[in-house]
């Protein structure tokens, strides 16, 4: 290989523009690493939205008769903000659990129709009952992308001054969870 | 007893692989031939101790011996024996061990057929592609042993999870993972190169053969699994930016931006040290694709294992592999002198943009990826990104590539006239406006992404038709024409072949993305119901059993203007091992629409929730994809491939020029 004779200062940063992919993918690395030696559950991204305001949204009404959902109607009492869809199957096993919740924890429940069709989430909550106080309908998801949440169901305990105290994720589905979430819920009403 | 046979048969591949790996390298330094020999031996050696393992397991899965915890939790004595035989694969050991033994294949077929290729790169490409097998199989054994042993063994299996027992996933994964360890070829040949300090037009040659059987069979895996996500999940999509699903496009772009830029390398003795980037990266995607995804490091709801602990092992894996070949590019690439020269305007000018917006794509992809866990290292606080992202940031650099996708071919080597090329596709340009505006006058109020939808497909499809036709001269006499057609190279129809695959699948997606009605409602038997002019009426709900599954099956009756179209019988399936509901969508296809049905549970009154779906063009999509595929397998029969590099004279005349 014959090598041509280059300017001296050329060839340099030629050589550092070269050294980018690796330095590029040292950070990248590094990124992974840290985020598997931090002692997380896999499953879970942890929300760094504990602890600071819910975001701002305000959703339409899916009900005529069950009003919708804004960012206003946070705050002042703790509350569950529930995100579900018509498509989601643990949502449907979750499903039973949430009366319960709104009941033994003394709280209101607000579903958000998490990217689903106003017909479908009609037709799911007749099948399946309604236990939302508000139902705010999400069909960009953009509500869900601002909770930062990861799919559904997800669940967040809203305290009295509208900071997001807790965040469930994934299904409520048995006792054993169900409790875990409502001591939380104790923990938040302070 | 078969089984400790299996992982006896691993630990000699890894010692086999280990030898693989060492001696050659170290022959090709010091020029001693015996040392290189040892290669192509090892490797089909690997092979038969891998395959021996691979066999083991089947066995134990078809005989059902529970014994062998894999087999214990993937398995069922009740499942039909295809499913057991696709279980083998349908977990974390076990697609390991059939991601090695496709490894092993790949080292084998370049050991056995290789013979064209210079000794020396022979016995770096076989070593490089050792050093990954020692890698793998080291993981396997140490963390992942799929040989394991319970004492004593349950009574019968825990089933594969029900979404995974279906046909069309028993195939899925090994035609995904020929794809993805495919690529381990052109990334073995590029680390070969750039340990050689050597690239030109004869390895251009002999790697592409490789990076397109990988591409050809990763198309073939993406559409599949798409397909698959379309008729098994039930949600009437087929792409939902899933990170498991972005984990094979993101090779899939890289390794078509690979494909095209090691055509400069070959023809033009250029981008040189751009395609040996492309090729690690490529590979690295792979390797992100496959186990990254499932180690923990993503959260994903898709993911069917998850495990940090390995997690930290295959993060090693990828940081050795990939952190080492761009170490060994930072230092060699940057003497790779480029041989032709070119003009901005020109077929490598095009490809260098081809090139350049694959790569945006794939970064575009990884980022969406990857984004939620950087926010989170980063405490900017939580983040998912969904399809809206992808919509608005991705397909802007996609639509920007296909039309210069129709203009590239047009296009002469070295130096072009765009202008001359751009009035050469007048006639594409008048399909595309005539096509744009039926779209706005059939469907009043079409979304405008429908209207660009459509434009880009046509004019895809009109400009790759119209460099087809210049080619064979199809203004001439017939018979001169036929005689053109006859003499042109395979690569060329493999060309044209996959790029109108790709206008007849962004046909389908636009189509279904853009025109797709439904209908949710709750019906009782004897119910009728329209949508998009097609009557469905609602027969009831019959119960039936499966080998290992209960279903409610529905019937509908469809007819349009009260003439029978079709009967569907939509299914919804319980499990009752993993107590696991599935959705078996109702489909019927008339080549320009599905008419896509599911059901939920019926209720006691016998009333069921019913989900139809009109799906336009949707079939357009895999049949897009097929002809991609299809188009890369005959560019691969090509006798230019098949001969391989007759010699390196091509190089030496760039050197002179140089």
């Amino acid at each position: 290989m014959t090598t041509a004779p280059g300017q001296p200062t050329g060839a340099v940063s030629r050589r550092l523009l070269y050294l980018l992919p690796v330095a590029l993918f040292a950070a990248v690395a590094g990124y992974f690493l840290l985020a598997l030696s931090s002692d997380r559950n896999p499953q879970e991204v942890p929300s760094a939205l504990v602890g600071k305001p819910a975001p701002d949204f305000t959703l339409a009404p899916l009900l005529p008769d069950v009003p919708g959902l804004a960012r206003a109607d946070l705050g002042g009492d703790v509350v569950l903000v529930n995100f579900f869809a018509s498509w989601c199957v643990p949502c449907r096993a979750e499903h039973p659990y949430l009366g319960r919740l709104a009941k033994e924890g003394g709280l209101p429940i607000f579903g958000v129709a998490w990217k689903d069709v106003a017909a479908a989430t009609r037709a799911y909550l007749a099948q399946f009952g309604n236990p939302y106080a508000r139902i705010g309908m999400d069909d960009s998801g953009r509500t869900g992308i601002d909770f930062g949440i990861t799919g559904v169901p997800e669940t967040f305990v809203v305290g009295r001054d509208g900071r997001i105290c807790y965040r469930q994720w994934g299904p409520v589905t048995d006792d054993d969870t169900a409790q875990a979430l409502l001591a939380k819920i104790k923990e938040c009403r302070g | 007893m078969i089984a400790e046979l299996g992982h006896f048969a691993l630990v000699l591949a890894l010692a086999l692989a280990l030898a693989q790996a060492v001696l050659p390298l170290a022959g090709a330094a010091r020029g001693n031939p015996a040392w290189m020999a040892v290669a192509a031996p090892a490797a089909q050696g690997q092979l038969l101790f891998i395959a021996i393992a691979f066999l083991a397991l089947m066995h134990a899965y078809v005989t059902d011996d529970f014994s062998v915890a894999v087999v214990a939790d993937n398995s069922n004595s009740a499942m039909p024996l295809i499913y057991k035989a696709a279980a083998t694969w349908g977990n974390h050991e076990g697609s390991l061990l059939l991601w090695v033994l496709i490894l092993a294949v790949f080292g084998a077929a370049v050991g056995t057929f290789g013979n064209n290729l210079p000794p020396r790169l022979k016995a770096r490409v076989l070593a490089v592609q050792a050093l990954i097998a020692v890698g793998f199989l080291a993981f396997m054994l140490l963390t992942s042993n799929p040989f394991a042993r319970l004492d004593p063994p349950p009574a019968d299996g825990a089933d594969l999870n029900p979404l995974l027992q279906d046909p069309g996933l028993a195939f899925h994964p090994p035609m995904l993972y020929v794809g993805y360890v495919g690529f381990s070829m052109a990334f073995s040949f590029a680390v070969a190169a750039l340990i050689e300090g050597r690239v030109d037009a004869a390895w251009a040659r002999w790697v592409r053969p490789w990076t397109l059987a990988a591409w050809i069979a990763l198309t073939a895996g993406i559409a599949g699994g798409s397909w698959w996500s379309y008729y098994e999940l039930g949600w009437g999509g087929w792409w939902a930016w899933d990170p498991v699903e972005n984990a094979s496009f993101m090779p899939w772009l890289l390794g078509t931006a690979l494909l095209h830029s090691a055509i400069v390398v070959e023809k033009r003795d250029a981008l040189k040290s751009w395609t040996m980037l492309l090729a690690i990266l490529t590979f690295g995607m792979s390797l992100v694709g496959t186990f990254l995804v499932r180690s923990g490091v993503l959260t994903s709801v898709h993911a069917f294992a998850t495990d940090p602990a390995r997690g930290v092992f295959i993060l090693l894996l990828l940081i050795i592999a990939v952190g080492g070949s761009l170490t060994l590019f930072a230092i060699r690439a940057p003497s790779l002198r480029d041989g032709g020269l070119f003009q901005p305007i020109s077929r490598e000018g095009s490809l260098i943009l081809n090139n350049l917006l694959l790569a945006v794509g794939g970064a575009i992809v990884f980022l969406g990826t990857f984004m939620p866990l950087f926010a989170d290292v980063l405490h900017l606080g939580a983040i998912s990104v969904g399809a809206p992202y992808y919509f608005l940031i991705f397909n802007p650099f996609a639509a920007l590539l296909v039309i210069i996708m129709a203009v590239g071919p047009l296009l002469p080597w070295k130096r072009a006239d765009l202008a001359g090329a751009l009035q050469r596709l007048t006639a594409a340009a008048i399909a595309t406006l005539v096509a744009a505006g039926l779209v706005l006058w059939l469907k009043s109020g079409a979304p405008l992404f429908g209207v660009l939808g459509t434009a880009l497909g046509v004019w895809l499809l009109t400009g790759t038709l119209v460099e087809y036709g210049e080619r064979i001269g199809i203004l001439r006499t017939p018979a001169e024409a036929w005689r053109r057609a006859r003499q042109l190279p395979r690569a060329a129809y493999g060309m044209t072949l996959a790029h109108a695959g790709l206008a007849v699948a962004i046909l389908g997606m636009t189509g279904s993305t853009a025109w797709k009605q439904e209908q949710i409602l709750m019906m009782r038997p004897g119910d009728t119901v329209a949508l998009a002019g097609y009557d469905y009426r609602f027969d009831g709900v019959a119960n039936v059993a499966g080998p290992n599954y209960t279903a409610a099956r529905g019937t509908f009756t469809v007819t349009k203007d009260g003439a029978l179209v079709t009967i569907l019988h939509p299914e919804k399936r319980v499990y009752p091992v993993q107590g696991m509901p599935t959705t078996e969508a109702a489909i019927h296809t008339n080549g320009l629409a599905d008419l896509y049905a599911v059901i939920d549970s019926p209720d006691a009154a016998g009333a069921v929730s019913v989900h139809l779906y009109h799906q336009p063009l949707v079939p357009w999509i895999w049949a897009g994809a097929l002809l991609m595929a299809l188009g890369g397998l005959v560019s691969l029969s090509d006798r230019r491939l098949r001969v391989g590099a007759p010699s390196r004279r091509v190089a030496a005349a760039a050197l002179v020029r140089a």
